[in-house]
């Protein structure tokens, strides 16, 4: 009998502010440890939290971006409990009013799309970081991360496999770079996710979940799910029962661990923090945030589909993110809208390729938008061969200082498309390969091809390939 | 000396008739006279007092040679304030002082050296007044008696075997015996008000929110509020005029236009309507007190004022609200006392919990203990809608009473205390017993009011306290009143026997 498996995510997203979310010390990564941790942050006493706004910023422009309900007045309360790195004994976090609450993301899966929804948003702080090694059976204790703003964004239970989680994660880590208000970079702990997993019966209530913490790497959460769903499905087989639970993912073995059972969570007991007044949100503010928005991926997919006639895979390929976006409009805005098809191709394939090879980004890439756009209305003007602007574009890459134009005049790379020209050559090429010219003839269709090449081949590249096959087809037809 | 006002010590310094080395010198004599019986101070450090006070000389050096104006004026301080430069003053150990041990009168700091000052401190610092000391409290301000300070208990000057009150009552023992002419203080349930009326000073706990706690060690957040303790209501209005004032490091604090609060000091009473809550007049109260508050309203119908019955209905819910608020803040604001970062560490431990468990259980004395239990306990799953919850309720209820009351009356007055200062011990065994020596003076907290007390009498010779209520901002009003009374009375300028003067 077959098993339903429903997921639910948790990502906790760090949001990119100058300063921590309740106090003024810097949070750049990897600073030496507590050089980043103020008298706030390590919690003195008499210290006192104060709301940067610049992280309710982020938390509008999320909430906008899925469509969410943006709460006027929601409410920071305290989450109580002991640990070493969290140094007031408690983390400010938001329980019973969230800041956003509602909305949701359309994620594709294969050719499936889904509509992945979220209960909720909420700002809150980070916590230090514990460092077991090197201390010789001790611990230190790191605060930079300490007050670290994050935004916990949090999915009803919609997802029913690691491929949809992993495709909502994905659109997420998207958005939130997109956006601006996270950097995404997974390795250094910008954006994690937890998962809630459990499995039933088709048409059973749901089943006892367990949470799958603290995943950074989209490779990492689609493992954990599938092997935490074939633990309880074994699990249930073999007749045990599942037990709420927080566990932990190996990336090593590739298993999955019980931290802490239901028996010992922790009761928290949350309350309003008193330090802090309610966070106010006005239309004003929101309208506000709203006029800096950029247009947003699924917005601009659908005008990129709709405009240039691309595919849905070229359009959603082209936002994946907002350098490619801007990259590829700025080409389009050069070369004209009818060869927005070929400037798609160029900045997908030949562009997009090379700068992964060299790890660039768009914004770093040595070919700019403009000059791939001259090359490209090279291409469309029948003047360079698909072939030659290989090389064109090779020329582009490495010398700064040269555009399409010069490099095919420097080069003679002009491609000769008129029958005077290519005739010779093409009598040249039947009177010395009079074998393939009988193979052909007995059938061969091979032997067309190979014709095609020694005319290509002698014209140096430069015979438009086109012609070469139509005036050859006459000649021996 | 002793008994000069702000304003004549002021205006003597700025007139070279005494120095501010001299003045200081003359009451850290007094404290070493008389701290050792009395246990006002936990810290003093002769060095950095003397070393404040030289350069408060050569700041009213500069301004006697015609210097600036402006090294002489306090930030935000109207035009008729006095300056402050060159006096001494004590401050209570709930303040983080940069460089000198900040305790908060428990042994979970007693080493504790604070690398910042707090707001109020900053403020006086600022203003030139060379702080004294650090005064003794209850531990965390958690107390009425001053009996659960790690150091030992304040003795009243005006009966050594009789409490301060608490929590303020170092500051309140060391204005009363003249060790300082000023002191500041924290008001979460009547911390400022009671210890006050115990040792026959002036006290005023503000509107919350008008006075930045930032680096002033959290009791209770919503209720904590710090304030000037001295001889007289123009002595706090000038304090005040020093320590109030908007501090974006405090979100709580309140951006206001800054207010010259002894503006209204010598405005006539005329006219003033008095409400009388009948919940205060009722049983309960010593006959002495009473009798001294009724006097003291005699002299305010002398006055011009009227006098008019107010209710507050709900008072009676306030030491119960209060006693499930309190701790609850507390059990939190407490918990950064962990031994990790710096404070009391036990120094044995098996694991981290053990950790936590011996460093929490040696550091934090019976009382704290007590509360954190209590404040943890009304926190709990399933138990927070019943207690917390309905404390909230509660809460708004009586601020709701005062706000109607306001409606019929320009400031409230009452008893501070049912009774005058008990004997060291006396309630020491019965929380519930020292929970009501704050009956009149918790339910301002919870409604975010201002309040003073002054003194109005005495009972079997110990000091009695009458209660200022003012609505909210109302603190020139209320030090009106005050300082009309204190025009007609010389209560305030009474000083235990037994300590000489000089």
């Amino acid at each position: 009998m077959s098993w339903e498996v429903v997921i639910g995510l948790e990502t906790h997203t760090q949001l990119q502010t100058r300063s921590k979310i309740f106090s003024g010390a810097a949070i750049a990564f990897g600073a030496a440890p507590n050089r980043q941790a103020c008298a706030v942050d390590i919690a003195l006493p008499g210290v006192l939290p104060v709301l940067n706004r610049e992280a309710v910023v982020c938390a509008i422009k999320f909430g906008l971006a899925v469509g969410a309900n943006i709460a006027p007045r929601s409410i920071f309360a305290r989450k109580n409990y002991f640990y070493p790195d969290l140094p007031k004994g408690y983390q400010i976090s938001q329980f019973e009013t969230p800041v956003v609450s509602g909305g949701g993301l359309t994620v594709h899966v294969g050719e499936a799309e889904k509509f992945v929804h979220l209960t909720r948003a909420h700002l809150e702080e980070d916590a230090g970081k514990s460092l077991h090694e090197d201390f010789h059976g001790k611990t230190g204790i790191d605060l930079n991360r300490a007050g670290t703003p994050l935004l916990e964004i949090v999915t009803e239970p919609d997802m029913c496999s690691s491929a949809e989680a992993v495709a909502y994660a994905k659109a997420l880590h998207a958005l939130v770079t997109w956006i601006g208000i996270c950097d995404g970079n997974m390795q250094e702990g910008s954006f994690r996710c937890d998962a809630n997993v459990s499995v039933r019966k088709p048409g059973a209530p749901l089943g006892t979940r367990r949470e799958v913490k603290n995943l950074n790497s989209f490779r990492f959460l689609q493992q954990a799910i599938d092997y935490e769903i074939q633990w309880q499905i074994n699990e249930i087989e073999e007749g045990r029962q599942i037990h709420q639970a927080t566990v932990l993912f190996d990336p090593d073995t590739g298993e999955t661990r019980a931290m802490r059972s239901k028996e010992d969570a922790h009761d928290y007991r949350y309350f309003p923090d008193p330090d802090l007044l309610p966070l106010e949100i006005t239309a004003a503010w929101i309208d506000e945030v709203r006029s800096k928005l950029p247009e947003l991926p699924q917005a601009m997919q659908q005008r990129l589909a709709t405009d240039y006639a691309l595919s849905a895979y070229d359009a959603a390929t082209l936002t994946s993110t907002r350098e490619i976006a801007a990259y590829f409009e700025a080409v389009v805005a050069a070369a004209g809208t009818a060869n927005a098809k070929l400037c798609a191709n160029w900045v997908m394939g030949e562009l997009a390729a090379r700068l992964n090879r060299d790890e660039l980004e768009f914004s770093a890439s040595p070919v700019s938008a403009p000059r791939l756009a001259g090359m490209i209305l090279r291409i469309a003007d029948g003047t360079l061969s698909s072939k030659l602007a290989k090389e064109v574009f090779e020329s582009l890459w490495t010398d700064a200082a040269s555009s399409a134009d010069t490099v095919i005049e420097a080069r003679g790379l002009r491609q000769v498309s008129d029958a005077a020209s290519i005739e010779p050559i093409i009598d040249a090429v039947l009177a010395a390969n009079t074998k393939s010219v009988e193979e052909f003839r007995s059938g061969k269709d091979k032997a067309f091809n190979a014709l095609v090449g020694q005319v290509m081949k002698a014209s140096k590249g430069k015979a438009n390939p086109q012609q070469v096959h139509d005036l050859l087809r006459k000649k021996l037809g | 000396m002793l008994e000069a006002s702000l304003k004549q010590l002021s205006a003597a310094l700025a007139q070279k008739k005494i120095s501010s080395v001299e003045l200081t010198t003359l009451f850290l004599e007094r404290i070493e006279q008389y701290n050792p019986t009395l246990n006002a101070f936990v810290t003093l450090d002769h060095e950095r007092t003397l070393a404040a006070a030289r350069a408060a000389d050569v700041q009213l050096a500069k301004v006697g040679a015609g210097g600036t104006a402006s090294s002489r004026t306090v930030a935000n301080m109207g035009a008729a304030a006095a300056p402050l430069t060159g006096i001494p003053l004590a401050h209570k150990d709930i303040f983080c002082t940069a460089g000198w041990r900040t305790t908060c009168g428990s042994k979970m700091l007693a080493n504790f050296v604070s690398p910042y000052d707090a707001h109020v401190v900053e403020r006086f610092s600022n203003a030139g007044m060379v702080m004294l000391g650090k005064c003794n409290m209850d531990e965390f301000a958690m107390g009425s008696s001053n009996e659960t300070s790690h150091f030992g208990p304040v003795k009243n000057p005006w009966d050594t075997t009789r409490v301060p009150g608490g929590s303020s009552g170092g500051s309140a023992a060391a204005v009363a015996a003249r060790l300082t002419p000023a002191a500041t203080g924290t008001d979460t349930g009547g911390s400022i008000r009671q210890p006050a009326a115990l040792c026959g000073l002036t006290g005023l706990k503000p509107t919350y929110g008008v006075v930045s706690r930032y680096g002033m060690i959290a009791f209770a957040s919503s209720l904590d509020q710090g304030g000037p303790m001295a001889k007289s209501a123009e002595d706090c209005a000038l304090l005040l005029n020093a320590m109030a004032g908007f501090d974006p490091r405090d979100s709580t604090s309140l951006e206001r236009p800054a207010e010259d609060y002894s503006r209204d000091l010598e405005k006539p009473l005329a006219g003033l309507k008095i409400g009388l809550p009948r919940e205060f007049f009722g049983a309960g109260m010593d006959a002495g007190v009473r009798a001294a508050v009724e006097a003291a309203l005699a002299e305010y119908r002398k006055l011009g004022a009227t006098t008019v019955e107010v209710g507050l209905p709900n008072s009676n819910l306030s030491v119960p609200a209060y006693y499930v608020i309190a701790p609850a803040e507390a059990s939190s604001n407490l918990s950064r006392f962990d031994g990790v970062r710096y404070g009391h560490r036990a120094p044995d431990y098996a694991d981290l919990n053990d950790m936590y468990a011996k460093s929490r259980a040696q550091g934090f004395g019976a009382e704290v203990k007590r509360r954190i239990l209590i404040g943890t306990y009304v926190l709990s799953h399933g138990y927070y809608d019943a207690y917390y919850l309905k404390a909230q309720k509660i809460r708004r209820l009586i601020a709701a009473d005062f706000a109607a009351a306001f409606k019929e009356c320009d400031v409230i007055l009452g008893p501070t205390t049912p009774s005058p200062a008990f004997k060291f011990g006396a309630k020491a065994a019965d929380p519930v017993q020292m929970y009501l020596s704050d009956i009149y003076t918790i339910a301002v907290n919870l409604a975010g009011l201002p309040g003073m007390s002054i003194p109005c009498g005495f009972d079997n010779a110990l000091p009695v306290g009458l209660q200022i209520v003012g609505p909210w901002f109302g603190e020139a009003k209320m030090l009106n009143v005050a300082h009309q009374y204190q025009l007609l009375t010389d209560w305030h300028h009474r000083m235990p026997s037994g300590l000489g003067k000089s």
